[in-house]
C-alpha cells in the first residue's frame, strides 16, 4: 500500500523525524491561510499524487508569496497531471502540499528496503541525493552505501553510526543523523513497511537536519495488523475497476491494451499477457481469478473485464487445478446472459474437470456466438488476436 | 532416488482443521498415496479430522506419536511464521509452506531462526503449491493426475518454479511429451522463501534419477541470475526454462508479492538474457516449455 508525501511526513515527524513546516490544503480557498501559517518567505508547493515525476510536468513550484502559492495550486487543483508515469490522460489532483522552503548547504538520500538476496532489510544511503537513487545507483555504484540489518535485531547503533560516518557527517551532526537512521529503521519495523525513503535528507546552511520529501509504502500481507496505517489509504488513487475487483478477492491489474485476460494463477496470469504481446496483441490488464474462485466471483471478473470499455476481445485461459474449468465454463455462460458478449471470446481450458467444460461450452453454442476454443495457449493467443484485428 | 520426499515421507498438516484449505488438501493428499499421518489444530487435540487422523495441539506431540519428519502448512498468515518455526523446533526435517499472504518481516525473522538449525531442517514456500515426487509422495495443493511417475523408458525431468499454475503447464507438456518427473518443486511467489532456485539446481544436478532440469521463474529480484551463474559453474544436466511477466509494468505487484520490477531490477530480459547466456534452452511462450526442455535435451 501507498501513502501521499504529506501523510510519509506525518509518519516521520510522529517517529521525532524533523521535517520543515507544513500544511496540505484540498481546495484553491485554503491556499492563502496555508502559506500564511508556514510564516516563511520561501515555500514549495507539490501536488500530492502517487506518480512520480511531478517536477517536470509543472506539479512542484517554488513559491515566493500568497499569491504566487496561489497562482501553482489553482494550476495543479484544475490541471490533470501527464508525466512519463501517468500514461496519456494524467491523474487528477485532490491536494496539494504547502511546505516550508529551506537553505539547502547538501542533499542526501536514506532509505530502507528489502534486500530479497540478503533475506533482510538493508539500508540504502548516498551522498549524492536529490536525484532518483536508481540512477546514481547505476551510473556511480560506488556513491551508494549499503548496510544490512540484522534479521532479528534490526538495526544496531553501531552501524547507524557507521552509515553516518561513511555519509561524511563527523562530530554531533554524524550523532544527529544515526540517531535519524535508528528512529527510520524502527519504523520501517512498526508499520511492516516495504519501503521507506527521504530523498532529499538535507543539511541546512544552519546546520540542521531535515528531512524534506519522504516515500512510505506497506507489505500488504501486514496490513491487517495496522488499522491506522489501513485508515490512510487513498481509494481516489486507485483504478475503479482495481478496486471493485478486490472486493471480489480477484488479483486484478489494469493496463492499455485492448485484449482483457482471465487467469488462474499469478505466474500464469502473466505469461498468458506475455503469449497475447508475442502474438502481436496487447493485454488490457493482469487478472489471476485464484484457485478458490466461486461461480459469483468469476461472473464478476467478466463484469470487471468488460466494463473496460478499450477491450476489443477475451482470452479466457485456465488451468484447472484447485480451479475448475466447468465452474470457469458455468461462469463464462452466467455473463453472457447477463452483459452479453459482442466481443470475441477465445478459450483455452485444461485440467480439472475440462471435459465437463467442453460439454458445457459445446451446449451453449447458440448463446454464444463470438466463443471459439483454442487447443493450447500459443492457438488462443493467435486467435484472440485474429479476431480483434 | 528423487528429492526431499519419496514413498517413506511421513506427512503431518498444521492447520488441518482450518478454512485455509488444510482439510481439502490433507485429503488430496492421502488420495494420491502420501503417508499422512496426523495434523495439529491448537485447542482440537484429542479429535480426528474427516480422514480418521489424529489431530494434535501441538507439533511436539504430533511428532511424538506419529514420528513424521515433514509438515505441510495451512497455517493463517498472521500465525503462520510462528508455525514454521515450531516446526523446526520440534525436529521435523522438511517444512512445506502453502500459506499465501505471510507479512515479509515475519519471515525474515523466521528464516534467521531456521539458519540456527542449519541443513537439519529445509523449507520450500511459502506462498506455493507444494513438492511432488509423482507416484510417491504429494505434499501440496497441485493436482497429482497430471504428472508421471519415472517408468523404464521414460526420461525424468526435475521441475522448479515460482509459479503454482505454471508448474502445471510444464508438468502435463512434458507429461504430453512422454517425459515422466523425478520431483517437482514450487519454491513460492513471496520475496522472503526458504529454498531458491541454487539450492534446488544443486539436489537435481546431485539425483541419479533426474535426467533434465525446468525452471521457471518470474519478474522481481534477481534469483534467476544467480541461478543462472550456478547453471553454467555446476550442472551438467540439460536445462530448460521460462520466464513469466515480459509485458509486466515496472513498480505493479502481478499477483505474488515478489512479483515486481523496482528501481530497474527484476525485469524478465535480465533473466532470459542471464539464462541463455549459460547455455539453458529459455522458451518464449508458456506453451512451449515442453518443446524447449526436447531442445535441451537434443543440445
Amino acid at each position: 500500500m501507498k501513502i501521499h508525501e504529506y501523510q510519509a511526513r506525518e509518519l516521520l515527524a510522529k517517529a521525532g523525524i524533523a521535517v520543515p513546516p507544513a500544511r496540505v490544503v484540498e481546495s484553491a480557498a485554503e491556499v492563502a491561510a496555508a502559506f500564511d501559517s508556514n510564516a516563511v518567505p520561501l515555500q514549495v508547493v507539490k501536488a500530492q499524487v502517487f506518480a512520480g515525476g511531478r517536477g517536470k510536468a509543472g506539479f512542484v513550484k517554488l513559491v515566493k508569496s500568497a499569491a504566487e502559492a496561489q497562482v501553482a495550486a489553482d494550476f495543479m487543483f484544475k490541471n490533470r497531471m501527464v508525466s512519463v508515469q501517468t500514461g496519456p490522460e494524467g491523474i487528477a489532483v485532490k491536494k496539494v502540499l504547502i511546505a516550508a522552503a529551506v537553505d539547502i548547504a547538501h542533499e542526501y538520500y536514506m532509505g530502507l528496503v528489502l534486500d530479497r538476496a540478503k533475506a533482510t532489510v538493508s539500508v540504502i544511503a548516498s551522498a549524492e541525493g536529490g536525484v532518483e537513487i536508481e540512477t546514481v545507483a547505476h551510473q556511480r555504484p560506488e556513491a551508494i552505501i549499503r548496510e544490512a540489518l540484522h534479521p532479528a535485531l534490526g538495526l544496531q547503533g553501531f552501524a547507524a553510526r557507521r552509515v553516518a560516518g561513511r555519509l561524511g557527517f563527523t562530530g554531533r551532526q554524524a550523532s544527529e543523523v544515526s540517531q535519524l537512521l535508528l528512529k527510520l529503521a524502527a519504523l520501517y519495523a512498526q508499520y511492516d513497511c516495504s519501503i521507506v525513503e527521504i530523498n532529499p535528507l538535507v543539511l541546512t546552511k544552519d546546520g540542521k537536519v531535515l528531512a524534506i520529501d519522504a516515500k512510505i509504502n506497506f507489505d500488504d500481507s501486514a496490513l491487517f495488523r495496522h488499522p491506522d496505517i489501513l485508515a490512510m489509504a487513498d481509494p481516489a488513487e486507485h483504478d475503479p475497476l482495481e478496486l471493485r475487483a478486490s472486493k471480489a478477492n480477484l488479483n486484478y491489474i489494469k493496463l492499455d491494451g485492448d485484449i482483457a485476460c482471465l487467469v488462474n494463477g499469478a505466474g500464469l496470469a502473466m505469461a498468458t499477457m506475455d503469449v497475447v504481446q508475442l502474438n502481436g496483441g496487447k493485454p488490457a490488464n493482469f487478472l489471476d481469478v485464484g484457485g478458490g474462485v466461486k461461480p459469483e466471483g468469476a461472473v464478476e471478473a467478466f463484469r470487471i473485464l468488460l466494463s473496460d470499455s478499450k477491450v476489443r476481445g477475451v482470452l479466457v485461459n485456465i488451468f484447472g487445478g484447485i480451479a475448475r474449468c466447468d465452474l470457469i465454463a458455468e461462469a463464462l455462460i452466467s455473463a453472457g446472459r447477463e452483459v452479453g458478449f459482442k466481443v470475441p471470446v477465445v478459450v483455452r481450458l485444461e485440467g480439472t474437470n475440462v471435459q465437463a467444460a467442453r460439454d458445457i461450452l459445446a451446449g451453449a453454442r447458440s448463446e454464444l456466438p463470438t466463443l471459439q476454443s483454442a487447443m493450447d495457449l500459443n492457438d488462443a493467443a493467435r486467435k484472440i488476436v485474429a479476431a480483434t484485428r | 532416488m528423487s528429492i526431499l520426499v519419496d514413498k517413506n515421507t511421513r506427512v503431518i498438516c498444521q492447520g488441518i482443521t482450518g478454512g485455509g484449505g488444510g482439510a481439502f488438501h490433507t485429503k488430496g493428499c492421502l488420495d494420491y498415496g502420501t503417508q499422512m499421518v496426523g495434523g495439529t489444530s491448537p485447542g482440537k487435540g484429542g479429535t480426528k479430522d474427516a480422514n480418521g487422523l489424529p489431530i494434535f495441539d501441538t507439533v511436539e506431540q504430533a511428532r511424538k506419536a506419529t514420528g513424521a519428519d515433514a509438515t505441510m502448512i495451512f497455517v493463517p498468515p498472521p500465525f503462520a511464521a510462528d508455525a514454521i518455526c515450531e516446526a523446526a523446533a520440534e525436529g521435523i526435517r522438511l517444512i512445506v509452506a502453502i500459506t499465501e499472504g505471510i507479512p515479509v518481516l515475519d519471515m525474515v525473522r523466521a528464516k534467521k531462526f531456521l539458519a540456527e538449525f542449519g541443513d537439519q531442517v529445509t523449507l520450500v514456500g511459502p506462498n506455493c503449491p507444494g513438492v511432488i515426487t509423482p507416484g510417491e509422495c504429494k505434499i501440496g495443493i497441485m493436482p497429482g493426475y497430471i504428472h508421471t511417475p519415472p517408468a523404464p523408458g521414460k526420461r525424468r525431468v526435475g521441475i522448479i518454479s515460482r509459479s503454482g499454475t505454471l508448474t502445471y503447464e510444464a508438468v502435463w507438456q512434458t507429461t504430453q511429451l512422454g517425459w515422466s518427473q523425478s520431483t517437482c518443486v514450487g519454491i513460492g511467489g513471496d520475496p522472503v522463501k526458504g529454498l531458491d532456485f541454487v539450492e534446488v539446481l544443486a539436489m537435481f544436478q546431485a539425483d541419479v534419477q533426474t535426467d533434465a532440469i525446468i525452471m521457471i521463474g518470474e519478474i522481481g529480484g534477481t534469483a534467476e541470475e544467480a541461478a543462472a551463474d550456478y547453471v553454467q559453474k555446476h550442472v551438467t544436466k540439460p536445462v530448460a526454462g521460462f520466464i513469466a511477466g515480459r509485458t509486466a509494468p515496472p513498480g505493479k505487484r502481478m499477483g505474488h508479492a515478489g512479483a515486481i520490477i523496482s528501481g530497474g531490477e527484476g525485469t524478465a530480459e535480465s533473466k532470459i538474457q542471464a539464462m541463455r547466456a549459460a547455455g539453458i534452452t529459455v522458451a518464449d511462450s508458456p506453451a512451449d516449455i515442453g518443446r524447449a526442455l526436447n531442445m535441451a535435451m537434443r543440445g
